[in-house]
């Protein structure tokens, strides 16, 4: 039985019998992830000590039975820019290189208090900011199904661990696509819940209206009972709402299923176009009923998006100033403090978004950028609002392409934005997304391809729905 | 397109120094580089003029509200203090240091 192999659910059940201990299973990923990540580059720092004694209390835990959950004892990795405490966490940034953090995120908080094992930190482009894990300032995660190939961002470094099994399952954060389309990329189930399901406390802001914390899993039934364990209202985010998870078991019969005609356009990838198709055809043939919708604002959500992001990136960013934390250039005065630390802490592509969000939001530009910005906003939540009160979830692609070669849209920023085509909208309007891996491209059998995901939105808080149709594809198609 | 003297004056609000001061060329290169980067960017959003809006009142993200909460004294550890502190590039005893700015 190779460990690395299992589930969250099988481990469980495994760590219960005494098939075998956390502090073995805690071992078998640490040596997995000395031989492979550096094919891979999914971990910027592993935290073997720390792994090791949570994996030792979880099994004092297992054996006198106390307090176990099903992710007690289980090893995981966590995306560098969601705070554990003691812990460095870079947001892959230059800027925070040498920064240590000083509490745990709640997430974090309500994994240790489940007993998890955190094995370290993960990758992401510097951020948060990139589609394909490129931007990170310490080396680019390669695609554990190509290693010539992005894994896709940018929460790179989780979706990577997962599929190379370098962790169970990991914690990503979505502002635009940052947790679907690494997963979809990657071949594993990739969860961005509603805005306000998880509290966002201990996650380094990028889009504060946007952001939300989930989980990268190999299944969606592990996806499910970590997303359990951290969702909930926390008095340290004012945005986080009350919300009980209560688990639903669909019949497939029952569920009206909306495909958006504006998401089959011109530049999707045919192949990418046939594995939606067939997968969507095959749940109509048990009994779903598919309707073509319309979100007739889908052509503004790319635009909307590049320019509420980066205006709030702008002003979140700006605690990086040399004087509280982080890189600091000593100068001679203030200004060149500033100037210097900033200029040299942040990369190429935080710089760009910086600079567009400083553009939209100065004065003589807010109204025609920002403000229209935020209005069109408005028409995509309502085009949402509208097509919810006819069916029960909405699927399309993640993304239009499977994951791209290392450097191929590097040097054009808006071909790079052009990857988060499918999946800004959700964002935009606070909704439930799920990556969902339904068929490879190139695949001869089950081995080799580039995998493809499919992509499950769901109206607000209404995660059970997803996850429950989620889990009936994920079967059928086994 | 953007002037080259907008990105100037941008980079000065946002506080960030494009290029290195050392080297002139590499600051005209970045320049350079986010001119034409951000004009294309700039350009795409135009599309947003094609949206119609007339039906749609203005509102903004509430993300405030009713989410107020009361302002109420909280008890922090002691430890948390010392460890944010120790993240302090700059300081005496424990106290922020700063360049002169008057």
């Amino acid at each position: 039985m190779n460990l690395l192999e299992l589930t969250i659910k099988e481990l469980h059940s495994g760590l219960k019998k005494k098939d075998f201990s956390s502090t073995e299973l805690t071992k078998a990923y640490l040596s997995d992830i000395k031989k492979n990540d550096k094919n891979i580059g999914a971990y910027l720092k592993v935290s073997e000590e720390l792994a090791l004694s949570q994996a030792k209390i979880a099994d004092e835990k297992i054996s006198s039975q106390e307090n176990i959950t099903y992710l007690t004892g289980i090893p995981c990795a966590i995306k560098d820019n969601i705070l554990v405490e003691g812990q460095n966490c870079t947001a892959a940034s230059k800027i925070l290189e040498n920064y240590v953090a000083p509490y745990d995120a709640t997430v974090i908080k309500k994994l240790k208090e489940n007993g998890a094992v955190i094995l370290g930190k993960v990758n992401l482009d510097e951020f948060a900011m990139g589609g394909s894990g490129e931007n990170s300032a310490f080396g680019v995660t390669k695609n554990p199904h190509d290693k010539t190939r992005v894994a896709g961002g940018s929460s790179s470094g989780a979706a990577a661990a997962v599929a190379s099994k370098e962790a169970c399952y990991a914690l990503g954060s979505d502002t635009g696509g940052s947790i679907r389309l690494p997963a979809s990329f990657c071949g594993v189930v990739g969860l961005k819940p509603t805005y306000g399901a998880v509290s966002r406390s201990g996650l380094i802001a990028f889009g504060s209206s946007l952001d939300q914390i989930g989980p990268i899993a190999k299944t969606v039934d592990d996806a499910k009972i970590i997303f359990k364990v951290i969702s909930g209202k926390d008095k340290l985010d004012s945005t986080s709402k009350n919300y009980e998870f209560s688990d639903l078991d669909i019949n497939i019969k029952d569920i009206k299923i909306g495909i958006p005609k504006e998401y089959f356009v011109k530049g999707i990838d045919p192949e990418v176009e046939k594995i939606i198709k067939e997968t969507i055809k095959k749940v109509e043939s048990y009994g779903a009923e598919i309707k073509e919708i319309s979100l007739p604002n889908t052509e503004f959500a790319l635009a909307c998006y590049y320019i509420i992001a980066p205006a709030e990136a702008s002003s979140n960013l700006a605690r990086f100033d040399g004087i509280k934390y982080g890189l600091s250039e000593n100068q001679k005065d203030l200004l060149d403090v500033y100037l210097k630390s900033r200029g040299r802490g942040f990369g190429s592509e935080v710089k760009r978004r910086i600079m567009l969000g400083t553009y939209s939001l100065s004065s003589g530009y807010y109204d025609a950028y920002y403000k229209k910005a935020e209005e069109v906003r408005n028409l995509i939540r309502q085009d949402f609002e509208n097509v919810f009160k006819e069916v029960d979830l909405i699927f399309c692609p993640v993304s239009p392409f499977p994951a791209y070669k290392i450097g191929e849209k590097l040097d054009d920023p808006l071909l790079m934005y052009l990857v988060d085509i499918y999946t800004v909208s959700v964002n935009l309007a606070g909704l439930p997304g799920l990556s969902l891996p339904v068929g490879k491209i190139g695949s001869q059998g089950k081995e080799g391809g580039l995998p493809v995901g499919l992509q499950i939105i769901g109206n607000h808080f209404q995660e059970n729905k997803i996850l429950s149709v989620a889990s009936f594809i994920e079967k059928m198609l086994q | 397109m953007i002037s080259k003297e907008e990105v100037k004056h941008i980079a000065k609000l946002a506080r960030l120094e494009l290029g290195t001061s050392s080297s002139r060329a590499s600051t005209d290169k970045e320049i350079d580089k986010m001119q034409k980067n951000l004009s294309a960017v700039l350009d795409y959003f135009d599309l947003l003029k094609k949206a119609d809006i007339s039906k749609k009142k203005p509102s903004f993200t509430r993300a405030t509200e009713e989410q107020a909460r009361k302002d109420e004294v909280t008890s922090l550890n002691h430890d948390m203090a010392e460890k944010i502190i120790k993240l302090l590039p700059d300081k005496k005893d424990d106290y922020i240091k700063v360049k002169t700015i008057l």
